[in-house]
């Protein structure tokens, strides 16, 4: 029997908001639990919420970027259902009138291209954090009514390996706006699936499971691989699938049954009466578009067709907007695009790793970048002696100064350096013999020698060049 | 009696709500629901064709604020005011279902 899979992604972006999405505590972390909230975020009777309009607009943003259409008579919903970790015993949503709908983004599998829809995007806050311990659960309201965005996809997903592509493309270009960190090691991004599978030919979709515990696009994507076998296997039995909640072990890379789904959950859904409606005007979608930065798909079509990258390192470039501006700007100082995006992947990325950090957070400047690799350029200092200018530029350092300081002039000069290698030739007669009997060996001996002489500032062309000149007289 | 609701689901609706009934109560609170909802079937006698649905009745629209943040120094009285409290954290009986929503 073939198959067909269809998977839904349904995706939670944390918006980096100064305040709350209907109220004005802050929204920060790493504080003590419950400082950031006030008695809008615990739902105490009599208080009214305000709609932020940053939250708003962000939502706008979205949706643009995701190249949705723009809701303009737009409102929240009251989504009813009781846990502690939602004071109201409601939350504010949308689902009627979702800010963005119908969108799209282009996914790239193996070098085949593909667009996947977005059914719907909708503005919505999020809910506190428990802590579960052996008598008693804790609640900290902290993260109550921080903003999210959510993302519905269409049922255009077909493969595990596709859902991940998905997820990169969507969190790229939520990334490249600027709204949200959309980082799933932080929690401002959460992904939750389901997939189902059907006998090709069959119209009716096959019963749906939904995955949990999904902690990266990896896991994501192995989660799928395992549920999209396991769903096949039960049909090829002659079994039924169940429409049930799964988790997914990352020690085992299987999937485990949480719960059976038991009749369609009843959230009674009614327009939220606390907050005026929103009509969003052709001026304000005008403004947000116009100041949204350049896309990375865009940027990727820039770099591999005016700047001559590769398609592989026009994406690692293109994998955070900061990464991506950075890269501009040290190509716009006139630095090698080709030097500068392999020391961005290579150099720059370990040291951002070895470190921990965000490029954004270091000393590192494009001009400091930029200067360096000139300085290969023109044949001041060997790549070799770039590592150490590497190292300096970390640290804030200004490349030519540095290398001026520390003397790491590499002599190009033939005038200087045929004395040089006239005295080396002069001392190592046995080499010349050896060379002019065939071993070629000679040769690294005594560029070895010239090196030495020079402290290893010679530049390695010209001297090679020179030397070979003066063994072939 | 008009069967508008039936008893079954005056139940799901009291579950929703976390209410527990006894049959008594069920059966008494069945034709009072009845009796309500049909309360507001009068307004199905108004002609409503060519009028757009509203989500409101309030004649205010696009009212936000700005994104700034403001910290009413409230968190202190709230955890006072909490059945229970620990370390910061609202403390609860230990809960057992993991279906966390948003």
């Amino acid at each position: 029997m073939n198959f067909e899979t269809t998977i839904g992604l349904e995706v939670h972006i944390e918006l980096k908001t100064n305040s709350k999405i209907f109220s004005p505590s802050p929204v920060a972390y790493g504080a003590d639990p419950n400082a950031n909230t006030n008695v809008i975020d615990w739902g105490y009777p009599g208080v009214l919420p305000t709609t932020n309009k940053g939250v708003v607009a962000d939502g706008i943003i979205a949706a643009l970027a995701l190249h949705a259409t723009v809701e303009q008579h737009t409102h929240f919903d009251r989504k009813n259902y009781f846990y502690p970790d939602n004071p109201k015993a409601y939350q504010i949503t949308q689902s009627d009138k979702p800010i963005g709908h119908d969108g799209w983004v282009e996914v790239d599998v193996d070098g085949v291209k593909k667009k996947i829809g977005i059914s719907e995007m909708h503005i919505e806050e999020d809910a506190g954090k428990n802590t579960h311990e052996r008598d008693y659960s804790y609640v900290d309201l902290n993260r109550q009514g921080t903003p999210l965005i959510e993302i519905v996809s269409k049922p255009d997903i077909a493969s595990p390996a596709e859902a991940y592509a998905y997820l990169e493309a969507l969190r790229q270009r939520i990334q490249f706006t600027g709204i949200s960190d959309v980082k799933m090691e932080e929690g401002s991004m959460r992904v939750d699936v389901n997939i189902s599978v059907r006998p090709v030919g069959q119209e009716k979709f096959g019963t749906k499971t939904e995955l949990k515990n999904l902690n990266s696009f990896n896991y994501v994507q192995r989660g799928l691989e395992y549920e999209e076998k396991r769903q096949q296997q039960v049909l090829m039995s002659g079994g039924a699938v169940q429409q049930e909640t799964r988790r997914f072990d990352e020690k085992t890379g299987e999937t485990i049954l949480m719960r059976v789904k038991a009749g369609a959950d009843d959230y009674r859904y009614f327009p939220e009466p606390d907050l005026p409606a929103l009509n969003i005007s052709d001026d304000w979608i005008k403004e947000l578009g116009d100041a949204m930065p350049e896309m990375p798909t865009k940027r990727r079509e820039r770099y591999v067709n005016d700047l001559g990258l590769t398609d592989y390192d026009a994406m690692v470039i293109t994998q955070t907007k900061e990464m991506s501006d950075f890269f501009d700007a040290t190509v716009a100082l006139k630095a090698d695009p080709k030097m500068a995006a392999n020391y961005l992947q290579g150099d720059v990325n370990a040291y951002l790793n070895d470190n921990h950090v965000d490029l954004q957070a270091t000393k590192l400047t494009p001009a400091n970048l930029a200067g360096m690799i000139n300085l290969i350029s023109d044949g001041t200092i060997s790549s070799k002696m770039a590592k150490k200018v590497f190292k300096a530029i970390t640290n804030g350092e200004e490349p030519k100064a540095f290398v001026e300081k520390h003397g790491l002039v590499q002599l190009s000069d033939p005038a200087k350096l045929q004395p040089i290698i006239d005295d080396v030739l002069q001392a190592n007669p046995q080499s010349i013999e050896d060379f002019n009997n065939g071993k070629k060996r000679a040769v690294g001996f005594l560029v070895g020698q010239i090196m030495k002489q020079t402290h290893g500032q010679a530049n390695p062309q010209v001297v090679n060049k020179l030397l070979m000149a003066a063994l072939q007289q | 009696m008009a069967n508008r609701i039936n008893r079954d689901q005056v139940q799901h609706v009291a579950g929703l709500a976390k209410l527990e009934f006894t049959d008594a109560q069920l059966d008494a609170f069945t034709p009072q629901l009845d009796d309500i909802i049909g309360l507001f079937e009068t307004l199905s006698e108004v002609d409503t064709d060519g009028v757009e649905a509203t989500s409101s009745v309030s004649d205010q629209l696009n009212v936000m604020r700005e994104d700034v943040a403001d910290d009413w120094g409230q968190s202190h009285a709230l955890l006072k005011n909490a059945p229970d409290a620990a370390r910061g954290f609202i403390k609860v009986p230990a809960i057992i279902d993991e279906s966390e929503d948003n």
